[in-house]
């Protein structure tokens, strides 16, 4: 099989990788990089489970090829934590109670720090516009827009 | 998925010639949203995957005269533009009712059109405001009226070797105004049960009549392509926008749609919608107190 080529810098660390060119950037982080952190969940982007940050935007990395996404920045919800600390939007999420059974979470962690960092005070509708594509069975997503609207609200931007 | 080759070329001459040299054997790759899916499932099992991602030029909006959109624009673009907000509020508008964030921070105008899908989301707004598809092959450029660019479901006038490099719409003048209303089961992630575009011109004669010099009407996911009700703006065209010849062509864009039963909807049912969702846009567009826009 044809190997491809690529640089990727992920979490802000650089890595040139010979994938398969059928290689979906989700597997590339699970199984090549071993970051875990990103969930394959439906595996066509109707779930989010996969979310990530490409170029700082959010993606469904199982509808990424790789390839197409050579030379590109990519932050996995591994990324989020500085030195240790987990992200405010992590806490908040911990702290309401808004993490059941936790296979949406990394999803809706990054989805919901994408929109942060577009709208850094974003309400109750809009929260739930850009966590619209993560789907989670378990919450009920109550806990999870009072979370992201709180760290909204004390962010001091 | 299949074995394929990837290709990443930098212009689109060098793209149409390796989809040219793999004859209907290759695939161009825009967003990738439908593509994938399509490959994951084995639907499609292209030799070749062409992406268009370090083609310069296809992400540009541009207005000069006719509004300028390339093939990869994304639907976050089209929803975040200012040239798109303030012209075409109704493009920005019908991109962000079409899946969530991350999908359309992947997901094309180009894409959306050149799949073909009866339920395409852009189709019907951009027929609506009269746009031009631009296609490019081997043999040079060619342009096609958007109305006459797809053929059945998938399948677009596109052959091997060629590829969409933008849209053409026409600059509305002051009188014009256009929507988009869709119908589906969820407010997120759902493809159309019905799509319904419109765009009227208004002539306003007096305060109180307006007459309507121009009208376009696009049905989606109510035939085997995006479908133009000729009769029902027939109807209007020069005629004043009151209730009665309203819902006269609203009532013949249902008898023009030519729906089926599937999953998501009815044949009867879509038949209906047509014409509710065309008459409620007439009534909101040729009420001149509305402002229309986002």
């Amino acid at each position: 099989m044809q190997r491809h080529h690529i640089s990727l810098t992920v979490n802000g660390d650089s890595h040139e990788l010979n994938i398969d060119p059928r290689q979906t950037l989700l597997q590339v982080l699970r199984e090549d990089l071993e970051l875990h952190g990103t969930h394959l969940g439906c595996d066509s982007g109707d779930c989010g489970a996969c979310t990530v940050l490409l170029d700082n935007e959010p993606v469904p990395s199982c509808l990424v090829l790789a390839a197409d996404a050579d030379g590109r920045a990519v932050v996995t919800v591994e990324g989020l934590v500085q030195n240790g600390e987990p992200h405010a939007v992590q806490k908040a999420i911990v702290a309401h109670g808004g993490v059941q059974c936790g296979y949406c979470t990394p999803g809706i962690v990054v989805s919901s720090v994408a929109l942060l960092q577009e709208n850094p005070h974003p309400n109750e509708q809009q929260v739930r516009e850009a966590i619209a594509g993560n789907l989670c069975r378990c919450t009920g997503y109550q806990k999870i827009i009072a979370a992201v609207v709180e760290v909204g609200a004390e962010s001091g931007f | 998925m299949k074995p394929f080759e990837f290709f990443s070329p930098i212009t689109l001459a060098e793209a149409s010639r390796i989809l040219a040299d793999h004859n209907g054997q290759g695939r161009a790759l825009a967003g990738g949203t439908d593509l994938l899916i399509r490959m994951k499932r084995k639907q499609w099992t292209p030799r070749a995957v062409v992406s268009l991602n370090r083609v310069a030029g296809l992400n540009e909006i541009a207005l000069n005269g006719d509004l300028k959109l390339g093939a990869r624009v994304t639907l976050n673009q089209l929803i975040r533009s200012q040239i798109i907000r303030a012209h075409f509020p109704v493009l920005a508008q019908t991109a962000r009712n079409m899946a969530g964030v991350q999908v359309r921070t992947l997901a094309t105008i180009g894409g959306n059109l050149c799949n073909a899908s009866p339920s395409a989301d852009m189709a019907p707004p951009l027929m609506a405001l009269n746009a031009r598809a631009v296609i490019i092959g081997v043999e040079g450029e060619r342009i096609v009226p958007l109305d006459e660019f797809f053929v059945g479901p998938g399948k677009s006038v596109l052959q091997p070797g060629e590829i969409l490099r933008e849209i053409l719409v026409p600059r509305p003048n002051d009188f014009t105004r256009a929507s988009y209303h869709k119908l589906e089961h969820r407010q997120a992630m759902d493809i159309a049960m019905v799509g319904v575009g419109v765009s009227v011109q208004i002539e306003h004669r007096t305060s109180n009549i307006e007459n309507c010099s121009d009208v376009r009407i696009v049905l989606g996911a109510v035939a085997p392509t995006p479908l133009r009700a000729k009769r029902a703006e027939e109807i209007l065209r020069g005629n004043i926008l009151n209730e009665e010849n309203i819902a006269h062509a609203a009532r013949v864009a249902a008898e023009e749609a030519k729906p089926i039963d599937d999953v998501r909807s009815s044949m009867w049912y879509r038949r209906e919608m047509v014409e509710v969702l065309t008459r409620r846009q007439l009534m909101e567009l040729g009420d001149s107190r509305l402002e229309i826009g986002d």
